[in-house]
């Protein structure tokens, strides 16, 4: 009995709300720990890494060394057009490709259809060797970034098709399609003019997800880019660790660096980000 | 002459709007798939020409490779302990979150974070963490087991990756498991209490029962996950200190790409790929079972 009337008393929300903070404080903690040290200087990081600033006080210099020596600008450059161009492809490409599907009862289509709904348990590491064999080893069309984009397009169809596919079977109704045809609108018309503005939200929720599961991935572009001028951030940070680990400092700032745009973005767009990445977990 | 027509139609119908997607698929994960179990079936080191035909011989050398089973057997308890422990934390915290607490939306964006950051960045943070950190505040508090790194031994090192996976996938899972609080109506809730069940009653009796299905997704998502775990054992660890963390991931990739066996080492990922299918599968089947509906 006092169990429940600790429960229901007063004291049960300030617990909550306390557990709450120190949870939020620990998933924090290594955030915060590197914001603070990317500012000191190399042996402060390591004697005093608890406290704001060091004997030699805050500096960013830290920052000005590490943005040129990983060649941010260039990195993040080619981050954003990998990221950028593959989403824009799968959106669309997708998305055609799902309408068809859906709209026209071929068996070439059902079939293609069952054949993404099962690779979808494929995993990367599975098709990595042959991918590379292939396309290193065959074609010797490694090291382009559009062959990383087109690979990043092939991993995301069947994905993507299986999300649109079920959208346009639930909630476009075809009359809208009927009508635009009989006023005259060829297939193509008719798909961007009416069926793919209708799509935003199942868009809305894949450009999300792919937007980050690109921009952080690691082992593609790591197996597909050699040359250091088309590295993108997660692979420019690899290497920038292997060559500084010894300094704490730079590397520090180079985290910072790499964190800080997608924090931005998440802090702009939570609300969408949160609900897209639900929804896409949910679906498939 | 008419049907003829409408089936060339059809078919730049077809190619116009399937054509890029389908071939980008065909090229990059069904041909290449295919082609990976034929490579198993010979022997290539990644530069000479020829692929020779080696028959079940790489089946063979899977078998007597001690190194893959060992890291198999390691994924495999890696697997275990973290599904376990994402999925608690991150339905206790889901109902932290659901309850009365202000903040809520605040305190849900935070838990989430560490999910929109790549294991690659996530382990070199956290490598930080454990090795200049926790080695301070260790020395300084004079806690023994943190005075020397935990990556430096391999025990230590393990539970670090597991620190940190269940520090990254909980928030991600706990989103999943809010979707699922919330989708239980207000009325079983309220008719459960006029039955006289108490708050926790009612969690187990009513809520838990009735979002299995939140479950089966956030187990399938963990398994799946944990098992191809590969940025953040390189990344945190990088399969030390003496090899002693080396998931199978990492273990196909260093087969293949550093000691160049490229046919052992797909054999390896086809392994890989079967025990993960299996498990996840199975799991899904299992619980899909017991779903009930309101």
């Amino acid at each position: 009995m006092s169990e429940r009337n600790v429960e229901s008393g007063k004291i049960k929300p300030f617990i909550r709300t306390l557990v709450a903070i120190v949870l939020f404080l620990f998933y924090m903690f290594p955030f915060f720990m590197i914001v603070l040290n990317s500012f000191k200087d190399k042996r402060d990081i390591t004697k005093l890494p608890l406290s704001f600033g060091g004997k030699k006080g805050m500096t960013i210099d830290n920052y000005i060394t590490a943005f040129e020596r990983m060649d941010f600008l260039n990195v993040f450059k080619n981050s954003f057009i990998v990221t950028g161009v593959s989403v824009c492809l799968i959106i669309l490409f997708s998305s055609m490709c799902a309408y068809i599907f859906v709209r026209k009862a071929w068996k070439i289509n059902q079939l293609l259809f069952l054949l993404m709904l099962f690779s979808m348990v494929i995993p990367f590491q599975v098709v990595m060797i042959p991918l590379i064999s292939i396309y290193g080893g065959v074609f010797k069309v490694l090291n382009h970034r559009a062959t990383l984009i087109f690979m990043h397009l092939g991993f995301s169809v069947s994905m993507a098709v299986f999300m649109y596919h079920g959208f346009i079977k639930g909630s476009i109704p075809l009359a809208l399609e009927e009508a635009a045809h009989i006023d005259g609108a060829g297939p193509f018309r008719t798909y961007f003019e009416i069926v793919f503005p209708l799509l935003k939200p199942t868009t809305a929720t894949l450009v999300i997800l792919y937007a980050l599961s690109l921009w952080n991935d690691y082992l593609l572009p790591s197996l597909i880019l050699t040359d250091k001028k088309l590295y993108t951030l997660p692979v420019a940070m690899a290497l920038f660790q292997g060559t500084y680990s010894n300094q704490m400092d730079l590397l520090l700032a180079g985290l910072v660096m790499s964190v800080i745009p997608i924090i931005i973005l998440y802090v702009a767009l939570q609300k969408y980000i949160i609900a897209g990445v639900v929804a896409g977990a949910v679906k498939s | 002459m008419k049907k003829k027509n409408e089936s060339l139609k059809n078919t730049g119908l077809f190619l116009a709007f399937a054509g890029p997607a389908v071939f980008a698929f065909l090229a990059v994960v069904i041909i290449p798939f295919l082609y990976g179990f034929y490579l198993t079936f010979t022997s290539w080191d990644g530069l000479s020409k020829s692929k020779p035909f080696v028959g079940l011989a790489n089946y063979a050398a899977v078998f007597r490779d001690t190194g893959f089973w060992h890291a198999l057997g390691l994924t495999l308890v890696y697997v275990v302990v973290c599904v376990v422990l994402v999925n608690v934390v991150a339905f206790l915290l889901a109902l932290l979150v659901t309850g009365k607490l202000r903040g809520k939306n605040f305190f849900r964006a935070g838990f989430f974070v560490p999910n929109l950051i790549g294991g690659i960045v996530l382990g070199y943070i956290w490598q930080f963490i454990f090795k200049t950190i926790l080695v301070y505040i260790g020395k300084n508090a004079g806690i023994g087991f943190l005075s020397k790194s935990m990556l430096s031994s391999p025990v230590p090192a393990f539970i670090a990756l597991v620190i940190v996976t269940v520090w990254q996938l909980s928030g991600y899972m706990m989103l999943i498991y809010i979707a699922g609080l919330t989708s239980v109506s207000a009325d079983l809730r309220e008719a459960a209490k006029i039955d006289g069940c108490t708050e926790s009653q009612v969690t187990r009796h009513i809520v838990v029962p009735l979002m299995r299905s939140s479950f089966t997704i956030c187990l399938f998502l963990t398994i799946t996950r944990c098992f191809m775990v590969y940025d953040l054992n390189l990344a945190l660890t990088e399969g030390g200190p003496f090899g002693s963390t080396v998931m199978a991931a990492m273990y196909v990739y260093d087969k293949a790409f550093v000691t160049k066996a490229y046919g052992q080492g797909q054999t390896e990922a086809v392994i890989l790929f079967l025990f993960t299918a299996i498990i996840a599968v199975s799991q899904a089947v299992i619980n899909k079972r017991k779903e009930v509906e309101a």
